[in-house]
């Protein structure tokens, strides 16, 4: 698909099925929109559960909560009518984002912290690379600048201020011993390269980049130059981070809105969140976005 | 070896499953100190400060000078047998359900005459006989007599078997087997003739070095529980709860930071979610169906065992945090020793000193070994005991302790341990 087919099913997404009146490019039937055909919402969060993996560090140093939840009531003596939980998870736990402030690079950057980043920020659309075919055979697998241009040779330049999602299938690893795919040399999990970061972030200055695994860099990032690639340059630039991500493989390669809108939270670094994507619908799932 | 206790038929599910019952347990207060000697596996009596006349039973004043400077000190338990009965007939529930039931009476060489159960080993009267002191199912002191020479297991005898918790035969929860605690003790209890092992295993993508290893144990039973998650806390005890008949707390979050030494209390709550809360959710979770199962057969539910540290008793500041959440541990075990204990279920807690591992890296020795620690655990449950402090550390700290508390407290200000 070239560039200019792909700018013209953005402004019209709905599709060629049921063009809709605008009015300045704007649907004048929005919730009309969604009740419609005319396109399709795909859920792309993990559910938030006591047993999904948390990032390991070495115990010594501090460490993210797990997700966790003490009932307070369920129609009993402690509440009659109503069942509800407190529920305690650190920032980083489940589907999250990260945001600038996160990381070090990003600690003085102006509205860096989930409460206040800007709203239009919470919905862009999404590039969404297939790497899974690659992943699958190397878990170690880096997304580099080459596999970027390629898959823009097929589907167009990456336009800023959308999302940038590494498709790898990971999610589909549901037992917590391979989603984490640990061994004595630490976490074997794909990512991109510095290279590639690098480049996203200032040749093409996305809004951020998003993964299926438990972080947005690399298994063995801690060891790459800068360590934590992904999340030193993008956080640096202000950009920002979406991890633990599923359904991907249910997105286009392009044309997908993503609705990923974090907790306000006073001067937090992330947030589990629900992630959504908004697709054209009559567009199965696609697996054309290899690189 | 015991031979008296083989792995029980399986439960014919048509019968109602026998209620507990407890021998009396009301005793006075100068009374307990038999306990709190009994408790720790030791036969102390009272001795008179003024005329050094040993007393028994306990009182209030020496027998023999009046005074009341009475001060409880060890027994060597030595003495005659000098006559005996069988009872045949009780009024007392749980004496009724045993008998019939052998008693008597002992002339201790340290000059008081005392009323023992007799051993089935013991010869017929008048013999030589060693006079111990053993928890009842109530966990109140009584005397025992076995022989003198070639002490018998307690387990061995049908009535004296339920002073002890034998691991033999019982199917056993080990709530963290990854641990190098945890697969000592998992190991220790295979050895010690244990059914089954339940070995519960947290956050299964952090491979623990052993832990393939002890899968390969016929006994070992792999099983996922994170304590400090009530989900599956409660998961589990739906699925084996109705089978554990000893639960082994093996949980243990050890970060060794003074107050200084670290920032915020995300770490402290840490350990106190492993150590205070996750008992909290095991004792909830599980105690109840413990309970119910207290007089299950001769596999019933008998014991829970925790393995705290010598840190509950007194702060050892370079592990502040570590010991707050320890001493909370010990004092809700105390709460749960109250609960478990209306039906006979006994709790055990074990207080070590530094452990042989990573967080107690920087202690100086003696620090017990994992294995040294499992061993303590099984000689624990064969015997008759609530509070073990095993190794030099902990005995020096308990004496430290018992002797003065300010003093330790003040002593580990100034020297660490």
């Amino acid at each position: 698909m070239k560039t200019t087919s792909r700018k013209k099913v953005r402004r019209n997404i709905g599709g060629n099925k049921a063009p809709l009146k605008t009015v300045r490019g704007l649907p004048t039937n929005l919730s009309g929109l969604i009740a419609s055909d005319a396109v399709r919402l795909i859920d792309l969060t993990q559910t938030l559960s006591p047993e999904f993996p948390t990032i390991a560090l070495p115990p010594e140093m501090g460490q993210c909560r797990p997700f966790r939840m003490e009932e307070i009531s369920r129609y009993d003596e402690r509440g009659p009518g109503w069942y509800w939980n407190n529920v305690s998870f650190g920032e980083h736990s489940g589907t999250h984002f990260d945001a600038p402030i996160h990381w070090i690079s990003g600690r003085d950057l102006p509205n860096n912290s989930v409460d206040t980043l800007p709203i239009k920020h919470f919905i862009a659309p999404a590039n969404v690379i297939d790497c899974s075919k690659d992943a699958t055979a190397d878990a170690d697998f880096l997304l580099t600048v080459g596999h970027v241009k390629a898959w823009e040779k097929r589907h167009g330049r990456i336009a800023a201020g959308s999302w940038v999602l590494m498709r790898t299938d990971w999610s589909k690893r549901k037992e917590p011993v391979a989603y984490q795919n640990f061994d004595e040399t630490g976490q074997h999990t794909p990512g991109p390269d510095p290279e590639c970061v690098r480049f996203l972030v200032q040749e093409r200055d996305v809004l951020g980049f998003g993964t299926e695994t438990i972080g947005t860099d690399a298994g063995q990032a801690a060891h790459f130059a800068p360590p934590y690639p992904c999340h030193y340059y993008m956080h640096g630039a202000g950009k920002y981070g979406l991890q633990c991500l599923c359904n991907l493989d249910r997105l286009p390669a392009t044309e997908a809105l993503i609705v990923a809108a974090p907790l306000k939270i006073l001067k937090g670094s992330g947030s589990p969140l629900r992630v959504f994507a908004i697709a054209p619908a009559g567009r199965n799932d696609d697996s054309s976005g290899g690189a | 070896m015991s031979q008296a206790v083989k792995r029980p038929k399986q439960k014919n599910p048509m019968l109602r499953t026998r209620q507990p019952t407890l021998p009396p347990a009301a005793r006075s207060r100068v009374a307990l100190g038999l306990t709190a000697a009994a408790a720790r596996g030791r036969l102390e009596l009272q001795v008179c400060l003024d005329c050094a006349v040993v007393q028994y039973p306990p009182r209030e004043i020496c027998r023999a000078c009046l005074s009341h400077r009475l001060a409880w000190r060890p027994q060597s338990g030595r003495g005659e047998l000098i006559s005996e009965t069988t009872l045949r007939n009780a009024q007392e529930l749980f004496f009724r359900e045993r008998l019939p039931w052998r008693v008597g009476n002992v002339r201790l060489d340290a000059g008081v005459n005392v009323m023992a159960f007799l051993h089935e080993k013991v010869a017929a009267a008048p013999c030589r006989v060693h006079v111990e002191a053993a928890l009842d199912r109530a966990g109140q002191a009584v005397l025992l007599a076995v022989p003198e020479q070639g002490r018998p297991l307690l387990s061995d005898d049908p009535q004296l078997r339920e002073t002890t918790c034998d691991p033999r035969a019982r199917k056993i929860l080990v709530t963290d087997g990854k641990s190098a605690i945890g697969q000592a003790v998992t190991r220790a209890l295979a050895a010690a003739g244990a059914d089954l092992i339940w070995i519960g295993e947290a956050e299964p993508w952090k491979k623990a070095a052993g832990s393939e290893a002890l899968h390969e144990l016929p006994q070992a039973v792999p099983i996922a529980l994170d304590v400090t998650d009530g989900r599956s806390v409660r998961e589990l005890a739906g699925e084996i709860g109705g089978k554990v008949d000893i639960l082994v707390n093996t949980n243990n979050c050890h970060r060794a930071f003074s107050i200084a030494a670290r920032r915020g209390v995300e770490t402290a709550q840490l350990e106190m979610d492993v150590n205070y809360f996750g008992l909290l959710r095991l004792a909830q979770e599980f105690a109840p169906v413990l309970k119910a199962r207290a007089a299950d057969g001769t596999a019933s539910a008998i014991a829970w065992v925790n393995v705290l540290s010598i840190f509950a008793l007194a702060n050892y500041p370079p592990h502040g945090t570590y010991s707050a959440s320890q001493a909370a541990a010990l004092s809700l075990s105390h709460a749960l020793r109250a609960e478990l204990g209306a039906t006979g279920v006994r709790v055990i807690n074990l207080f070590p000193g530094p452990i042989d591992d990573e967080w107690d890296q920087l202690e100086m020795p003696p620090k017990l070994s994992p294995a040294s620690l499992a061993s303590a655990v099984v000689e624990a449950l064969k015997g008759s005991v609530e509070d073990v402090y095993p190794g030099d550390v902990a005995q020096d700290w308990l004496a430290r302790h018992l002797d003065n508390p300010k003093a330790l407290e003040r002593e580990l200000r100034e020297e660490g341990r």
